[in-house]
């Protein structure tokens, strides 16, 4: 069975975003860009199928600008096979994205697609649904736990009220949610491998995809600040302000 | 303009969460049909809830076992089928919608909106991106809408309605999935998301049995829902449907106690917009005192006791 995981390049999550003074998006320019962390997840968890001899190849697939090439290149240095790079400028949408993956699904037949839940960048959590929406498979978003039984798949998913566990009918699409796994490092020579790997370049001209956004973005506007109250200096303190100040008891 | 509200409930009784994205539906301006969808007979008694809701023209009930176990296919395969009759799709962004909407989008051909706080017009929304660092505002060049709500911003919609029930076309179920079984959490105290007073812990709870010994007896003295932060809940201190921030539950309570909280980015997004935030850290460089309307600099072991002590003295 061969695994395909989209990765998203996006801001590191250690970076504190700006927004720009005019309005018009957040400051990207300088920024640490890295690969989105609940896709780390979904490598890993490719990985670890390939390792337990569950699936057969890993194959990383990016969509964005020629830098998305590194986020890629993570994934080959975490130990994925190869890769397909489809250039894209601007932003993407989750809809446009998730009919160029259907594209890539049907060229290259895996069994099994993980994407993260979620890019922490516009935090959608659309793209792996919308994916088994246009496919018409089935899904099972916010794993926690993985099982390959056979050509279908057993999946414990993160709900509001706790777990839920669902079997999937392969060829089925999984999204990531965090407690799945801890995803590993990429070691110095599994690296250097890694430039040696396959990258396949393609441009969403190659799969006549219209990427025209659907949402036009008006505004990017800074949220309302919250300030800094006051210290207080022991527990009474605190239960008499709580009290009188905020009324909340 | 017609808007179909997809309706919360966990086939016994309708949520709190359905009616404040009712509130976000009506704002849409048109009328609004409520889709009530599950299995066995609680379904019935949701509906009727629903038919009572202030602003609902009509409720569509659609019972059947493909709906009892909220599998994304065979609901989102049901409201498609529904999709001639209206202009938009409107649902609270719980983990059951997270997980159905995008896939109706997709099949609309339709991009999602997802978590709107604010409807500033029938095509135009604000939606948070960056974990809260930024709102956005978009426009929806669509022509139907798809729309997930953040319920923490929105008032909740009160009774007062009387709309009619009628039974949905059925859809036939794609039958891709099926259920297997599930560990739901019982508990007598306040959900998370509706909760008016939360009290969450973090890492420094060192352990489950401290939560248990120190955040629950805080948290049940207040009559408060507990939450935990994603660092505790990843060391296994706290199940996972206990996590506030920005990739799992987002809340706005009147009163949020953060314990041993450090409050990253990620769990900030989750609380930031919660009335009052008290923070207790013995960190006193902690981000969390930056968010914090009262912050206390103390050992939670020591501190956390006695404020549970002081609150009964309060008669709590």
């Amino acid at each position: 069975m061969k695994v395909l995981v989209p990765v998203k390049r996006v801001v590191d999550y250690n970076v504190k975003v700006r927004v720009k003074s005019d309005g018009t998006g957040v400051e990207l320019a300088n920024v640490k860009m890295s690969m989105n962390p609940f896709d780390e997840i979904a490598v890993e968890e490719a990985l670890r199928l390939k390792e337990a001899g569950k699936a057969t190849e890993v194959v990383v697939v990016s969509i964005g600008p020629a830098q998305a090439s590194e986020t890629i290149r993570t994934g080959l240095a975490m130990g994925a096979d190869r890769g397909i790079l489809v250039k894209a400028e601007g932003s993407v949408e989750p809809l446009a994205v998730a009919k160029i993956l259907k594209a890539v699904v049907e060229a290259e037949q895996p069994g099994l697609v993980i994407l993260g839940k979620q890019a922490i960048d516009d935090d959608s959590n659309q793209t792996g649904q919308m994916l088994a929406a246009l496919l018409g498979w089935s899904q099972a978003t916010f794993a926690s736990k993985l099982e390959v039984e056979g050509s279908d798949f057993k999946v414990t998913r993160e709900v509001d009220g706790g777990l839920q566990t669902i079997k999937l009918k392969g060829p089925a699409i999984v999204t990531t949610d965090l407690r799945l796994n801890e995803p590993r490092y990429a070691s110095l020579p599994n690296i250097m491998k890694a430039k040696k790997k396959p990258i396949d370049d393609k441009s969403v001209a190659d799969y006549g995809v219209d990427v025209t956004p659907r949402l036009e973005v008006l505004k990017t506007a800074e949220p309302a600040g919250r300030k800094a109250g006051v210290k207080v200096k022991d527990v009474a303190e605190l239960v008499n302000k709580l009290k009188t100040e905020a009324g909340v008891l | 303009m017609t808007t179909l509200l997809i309706a919360e409930h966990d086939h016994e009784t309708l949520k709190d969460s359905t009616n404040k994205a009712l509130t976000a539906a009506s704002q849409l301006g048109g009328d609004v049909h409520v889709l009530v969808a599950g299995g066995g007979q609680g379904t019935k008694a949701a509906a009727e809830a629903a038919a009572k809701l202030a602003g609902v023209t009509k409720v569509l009930v659609a019972e059947g076992p493909a709906y009892e176990h909220d599998l994304a296919e065979p609901l989102a395969a049901l409201i498609v089928a529904l999709a001639p009759g209206y202009d938009a799709f409107v649902a609270p962004a719980t983990s059951r919608f997270k997980n159905v909407m995008p896939r109706v989008a997709a099949l609309l051909d339709v991009m999602q909106v997802s978590e709107i706080i604010k409807v500033v017009a029938p095509d135009t929304y604000e939606r948070p991106i960056y974990a809260g660092n930024a709102i956005q505002t978009v426009k929806s060049k669509d022509a139907k809408k798809v729309i997930t709500v953040r319920t923490s911003t929105f008032a909740a919609a009160g009774e007062g309605g009387s709309a009619a029930i009628e039974n949905a076309a059925s859809a036939a179920d794609p039958g891709l999935s099926t259920f297997v079984g599930e560990e739901v959490a019982k508990s007598d105290r306040p959900e998370l998301t509706s909760a008016k007073i939360i009290v969450s812990g973090g890492r420094a709870m060192q352990s489950r049995e401290n939560f248990a010994k120190y955040i629950e007896p805080l948290a049940d003295k207040l009559g408060a829902g507990v939450g935990a932060s994603r660092a505790a809940v990843d060391a296994g201190y706290a199940p996972n449907d206990w996590q506030v921030g920005q990739t799992g539950k987002v809340v706005a309570p009147e009163l949020y106690v953060a314990v041993g909280i450090s409050g990253a980015i990620q769990h900030l997004a989750g609380m930031k917009d919660s009335k009052v935030i008290v923070a207790i850290n013995k960190d006193e460089d902690a981000p969390i005192f930056q968010v914090a309307d009262y912050g206390l600099v103390a050992d939670l072991y020591q501190a956390v006791p006695e404020l549970t002590e002081a609150l009964g003295k309060l008669g709590k």
